[in-house]
């Protein structure tokens, strides 16, 4: 059935054992991010380094099995990517998601690339978006600014 | 379950009724659809669509206004539709009954137009931890107009019950208005609405029931409860959606001004001022669901005839079975009322849902799950996200009954939330 490939070992692993999860004492960046269908929030935290990438990266939260795992598998991939680098990997999951055409998921996506069959559960693609909607509005924070956004 | 309902004192043919549904007769993602989200909206019968196409077809005019046949005809209907509402909640008069979107419309109504008059810097709003967002959140936006105090009655946890020790503390003279639910949409707690109204009728108190939950489900009678206010939705109860009823009682509304203005309810209108109409059109302004309060009329007789107190023996014995059956599935965290288990009272007074969490199951995930068997379940925090805080959970997975429901279905949800629950422990 379909949920045999929503729901993959890697994708339940990662919600039961989700990775980078905790605070970011010296965190740059806090945005929370909820789904108000559901009441699944999403906080994640961000370190720059000097150059300008990302240096440090976790989340804080909770939600379903989709959305932790989508977060956790996120933050791994996220580590010394620049801005530009770490948008181009969010419009590219995103497209793996929400395309017309279905494709082959490009190799960058990795273990994010398990999530495609989300793309058959239309009411469940906000689930693994949450983070990256977070991480969106990361990205937008000035370079240098500490901000911290009360969230979408 | 099939002894509730042979207490019952007519035999009742589910079956028949059932059929009465042309939806139920479908196939989800392969499997025959066993719809459980009836808390959120009832199915209709072929009769309440029937009266839909019907208006449409033949009677479709404005009210009110025309002075022709069709137009004499839907004012006709119509009307008829807010004598019926009014008998079906034993109302004094159909002069108390307003018609609305839903009950959402009917709160907005009340706090607006009758909170923003009679209330004042420092009054208080009394409401109860386990409101939808729609009676929390006209009540906010009313004490942030007027500077008034939000207090709530606490529950007790997770079975769902109101705090009443503290009701004295609560509800004192300073409170103006007393808003609560009959039927919590999230745990199934059937509400003493009878006692809350006198207790507040004593200390001069307004109060507004919320009766979306219960409205379709046990028979209602405004002037036992003794309540002031009390609104209710047609498309949890068989009717189509965008019609509701907010009932006032007529002293009360004779003290509402008006809500909106427009067409409709006025009685004479100069480039300066203006007459209202009198109650209930002074609050009915522009043109309404004509169509929605005629197939409300069908939909309400459609109910009595199979009758309300059949309807919740029947939902009551199918949410005390799945009470059962999810316990044993074993470390299932449920919601709501327990069960009775006495001889006398095998059922707890609840209403007719189960509200549950399966261990490590995130709601979403066995809302999703149940759908590709073909049962529709509700996951999530169902509008009440301050209550699921203060639960310290985000959401809950909920299947709610209606007459329509069978045991069977009950056994195939609870089939499936095992086979949910045993997908999700492999590899833990």
């Amino acid at each position: 059935m379909d949920f045999e490939e929503l729901y993959q070992q890697v994708i339940l692993d990662h919600s039961r054992r989700p990775r980078n999860f905790g605070e970011l004492p010296d965190a740059d960046v806090n945005i929370e991010a909820d789904n108000p269908m559901c009441g699944d929030e999403i906080a994640l935290h961000l370190k720059f380094g000097a150059d300008d990438k990302i240096e440090g990266v976790t989340f804080t939260g909770s939600g379903c099995s989709i959305c932790v795992a989508s977060a956790s598998m996120m933050t791994q991939k996220l580590k010394k990517k620049s801005r530009e680098e770490s948008s181009a990997l969010m419009h590219t999951f995103h497209d793996m998601l929400t395309a017309e055409q279905e494709t082959e998921p490009p190799a960058v996506l990795g273990d994010l690339a398990l999530l495609k069959g989300v793309r058959k559960f239309p009411l469940r693609v906000k689930c693994a978006t949450l983070a990256w909607h977070a991480l969106e509005q990361a990205l937008q924070t000035k370079q240098g600014a500490a901000a911290s956004d009360p969230g979408i | 379950m099939h002894d509730v309902i042979k207490e019952t004192k007519e035999q009742i043919d589910w079956a028949k009724i059932r059929g009465d549904f042309p939806i139920l007769n479908q196939e989800v993602h392969g499997h025959p659809l066993v719809y459980l989200d009836n808390a959120a909206t009832s199915q209709k019968p072929k009769c309440v669509i029937d009266a839909l196409v019907h208006y449409y077809e033949y009677d479709n005019s404005n009210v009110h206004r025309g002075i022709h046949e069709l137009s004499n005809r839907a004012t006709g209907a119509f009307e008829a539709a807010r004598e019926r509402a009014a008998k079906y909640i034993n109302a004094k008069s159909s002069r108390e009954i307003v018609f609305t979107r839903g009950t959402t419309e009917g709160i907005n109504l009340v706090a607006q137009a009758w909170g923003t008059k009679h209330l004042k810097a420092g009054d208080k709003i009394l409401l109860t931890e386990m409101e939808h967002h729609s009676n929390i959140v006209p009540w906010q936006l009313l004490a942030e107009r007027v500077g008034a105090q939000l207090v709530y009655i606490p529950v007790t946890g997770d079975e769902g019950a109101l705090d009443l020790s503290k009701i004295d503390q609560l509800l004192t003279r300073d409170v103006k208005i007393f808003a609560f639910t009959h039927i919590s949409n999230t745990m199934g707690t059937i509400n003493p609405i009878v006692e809350l109204c006198a207790r507040a009728r004593e200390l001069g108190v307004t109060t507004l029931v919320d009766a979306a939950q219960s409205a379709g489900h046990c028979p209602l009678d405004v002037q036992a409860i003794g309540c002031d206010f009390l609104a209710f939705s047609g498309h949890k109860m068989c009717g189509p959606t965008g019609i509701g009823v907010l009932y006032g009682r007529e002293e009360k509304l004779d003290e509402t001004p008006p809500y909106q203005g427009g067409g409709e309810m006025i009685s004479s209108v100069k480039y300066f001022e203006t007459k209202w109409n009198v109650i209930p059109h002074k609050f009915e302004a522009g043109t309404p669901d004509i169509s929605g309060a005629i197939a409300l009329h069908t939909a309400m007789d459609y109910i009595d005839g199979i009758g309300r107190e059949n309807i919740f023996a029947h939902d009551q014995a199918l949410a005390s079975y799945a009470y059962k059956r999810l316990v044993e599935l074993g470390h299932v965290r449920m919601f709501g009322p327990p069960l009775g288990g006495t001889p006398e009272q095998p059922h707890s007074e609840r209403g007719g849902l189960v509200s549950f969490l399966l261990p490590e199951v995130h709601a979403h995930d066995v809302v999703t799950m149940a759908d590709q068997y073909g049962v529709a379940l509700r996951g999530g925090h169902h509008c009440t996200q301050p209550l699921m805080r203060k639960l310290g959970i985000q959401s809950t997975a909920r299947g709610s009954f209606y007459f329509y429901n069978t045991k069977e279905e009950v056994d195939r949800m609870v089939d499936v939330l095992a086979k949910i629950h045993e997908f999700f422990s492999r590899g833990l």
